[in-house]
């Protein structure tokens, strides 16, 4: 079983397809959107995590590309610029997912990218813009 | 127990003992106060956190024909200065903002760039845009400037901060039912989170609670150059209510401050910006402490645990200027990450970096160890608890015709 979490972009054309439906009809997989907007331009943008056996992840994967949806991994989405950052801590209790927290020897902020669900509050809040998205 | 004259001796010897107000905890702890003291000349302190009454001031040269920006105005980098001085000196605050800046015009405003961030890039050696106008005299012709200017050209760049280094601070929270946006960070609904700001046992006045050393011309590390204690800052308060170790339990003392910005970095002075709340300048400051007697030594060994701050709601309360606490807690407490309010756990925020003012109290350690830092004994100072000096709201007057 793995569980991962990625970025689709919708063009224009697929903005009302029941792609997503038919990971879970086809592929068996679990999914759970933590964000989904459309554009201005009518564009849509959805970050979902999917969870199922490896070869219905891949398959799934196949699916969504060959329908013509850009993906990518979320974790590469949310970047801390180490050079802005002072560790000053306003993001620690505004992060839903707790993926920012102070070490308690260093008093440095830690990022867990790994548990980042792309939300980009901590990227609004930031008081030196440290926090950088990434597409 | 010992003098300035006499530490700035061993410091001219490399022979000063100098500690952190972190490091003299723990020494405190093993040795006790006496012999602390005994064997410790200085305490080094430190913090890091955005300070809003900070601004710089310049004098750009004069130009070929010569203007008059005094009484005219003037903008860096789209940036207002305030020009109410000679013909080419003018004051660049830290939370002035451009007049028409789109990102600000949609709540809650993003406030990403303003007089702060100006004083980061003039630091940094960048070139900043200069734009004037002038309504011409005779002797001051000419009406308009547009010009590059970099630090290194600049006559006089002073950074001039007349209220820094607050003597501890409230901590905030929101018990309203939407997201609060305040200087204090943005506030979570229904206590959300608790935001505070301040280095708890490592900020100078909370080591030097009752003012005995800190005084006017007491030399400082100011945003990584050598700085001096002015005057007071605005809002002065040594009145405010003290627990038994003499540390004051809520907002006191505060210190305008001033130096040459040109020897300074923009690793320790840094434009801020605060969601719905506008700009402002994050500045770094460390304060010597010299040991001359047990009080003092006992006062610098203060701990996190042993230093207070009132919860205060800043939906409601601070903006309509009820004076209410909701409970306190310790900087010990509030750095676990969490306290508890009427019954509730919630989670904290730092404005402040801790980790940047252990890193100034090191620094500035390492300045007085290698004899490149001597102490100053303070011309005049601060007005103390015996003074009366308080910080008194408005009395507002109504203007009748």
């Amino acid at each position: 079983m793995i569980s991962k979490r990625i970025v689709l972009h919708f063009p224009k054309r697929l903005v009302d397809e029941p792609i997503v439906y038919n990971l879970i009809k086809e592929y068996d997989l679990k999914f759970n959107i933590l964000k989904a907007s459309i554009t201005p331009e009518e564009e849509g943008l959805m970050v979902i995590e999917l969870v199922g056996k490896s070869e219905n992840y891949d398959k799934g994967i196949k699916y969504i590309k060959s329908c013509g949806l850009k993906v990518e991994s979320l974790s590469h989405d949310i970047r801390r610029n180490e050079k802005k950052c002072t560790d000053c801590g306003v993001c620690v209790p505004i992060c839903p997912v707790a993926a920012l927290e102070v070490d308690p020897k260093t008093r440095k902020i830690i990022f867990h990218d790994k548990k980042c669900i792309a939300c980009e509050l901590c990227i609004k809040i930031c008081p030196t813009q440290a926090m950088e998205v990434h597409f | 127990m010992r003098t300035i004259k006499e530490i700035n001796e061993k410091i001219k010897k490399g022979q000063v003992v100098a500690v952190t107000a972190e490091e003299v905890i723990e020494l405190v702890e093993k040795k006790g106060i006496k012999k602390a003291a005994q064997e410790v000349d200085v305490v080094t302190t430190g913090t890091f956190g955005p300070m809003c009454s900070s601004g710089a001031y310049f004098n750009i040269g004069h130009s070929k024909p010569r203007i008059k920006i005094g009484g005219g105005s003037c903008t860096l980098n789209d940036v207002p200065v305030y020009t109410g001085f000679a013909a080419v000196d003018a004051y660049l605050g830290a939370t002035a903002i451009p007049d028409d800046d789109p990102r600000n015009k949609v709540f809650p405003g993003e406030f990403k760039y303003g007089g702060g961030h100006v004083i980061q890039e003039l630091v940094a050696g960048k070139d900043i845009r200069l734009e004037a106008s002038a309504y011409g005299t005779d002797c001051y012709p000419r009406k308009k400037l547009e010009t590059y200017i970099n630090i290194k050209d600049l006559n006089e760049a002073v950074l001039f901060n007349f209220r820094n280094c607050y003597q501890n601070y409230n901590i905030a929270v929101n018990l309203s039912d939407k997201t609060v946006y305040t200087y204090m960070g943005s506030l979570k609904p229904q206590m959300g989170n608790a935001n505070y700001c301040s280095a708890g046992q490592l900020s100078p006045l909370l080591k030097d609670p009752y003012y005995r050393t800190i005084g006017i011309g007491t030399k400082i590390f100011l945003g990584g150059g050598v700085g001096y204690v002015s005057w007071q800052g605005t809002q002065h308060n040594p009145s405010v209510k003290r627990k038994d170790n003499g540390v004051p339990q809520a907002p006191a003392g505060t210190l305008a401050v001033i130096g040459d910005l040109k020897s300074m970095s923009d690793k320790w002075l840094k434009g801020i910006s605060m969601l719905g709340y506008g700009v402002s300048l994050g500045v770094g400051i460390g304060v010597p402490i010299p040991i001359l007697n047990e009080e003092i030594l006992k006062s610098a060994a203060v701990k996190d645990e042993e230093i207070f701050a009132q919860i205060v709601d800043y939906s409601q309360d601070y903006p309509q200027m009820v004076s209410k606490s909701l409970g306190e807690a310790s900087y010990a407490q509030l750095k676990s990450g969490k306290i508890i309010i009427q019954g509730k756990e919630v989670p904290t925020g730092s404005l402040s970096s801790y980790s940047k003012a252990r890193e100034i109290s090191e620094e500035l350690k390492s300045w007085i160890a290698k004899g490149d830092f001597l102490l100053t004994e303070p011309v005049a100072k601060l007005p103390g608890v015996e003074s009366g000096y308080s910080c008194k709201p408005l009395k507002e007057r109504p203007i009748r015709y």
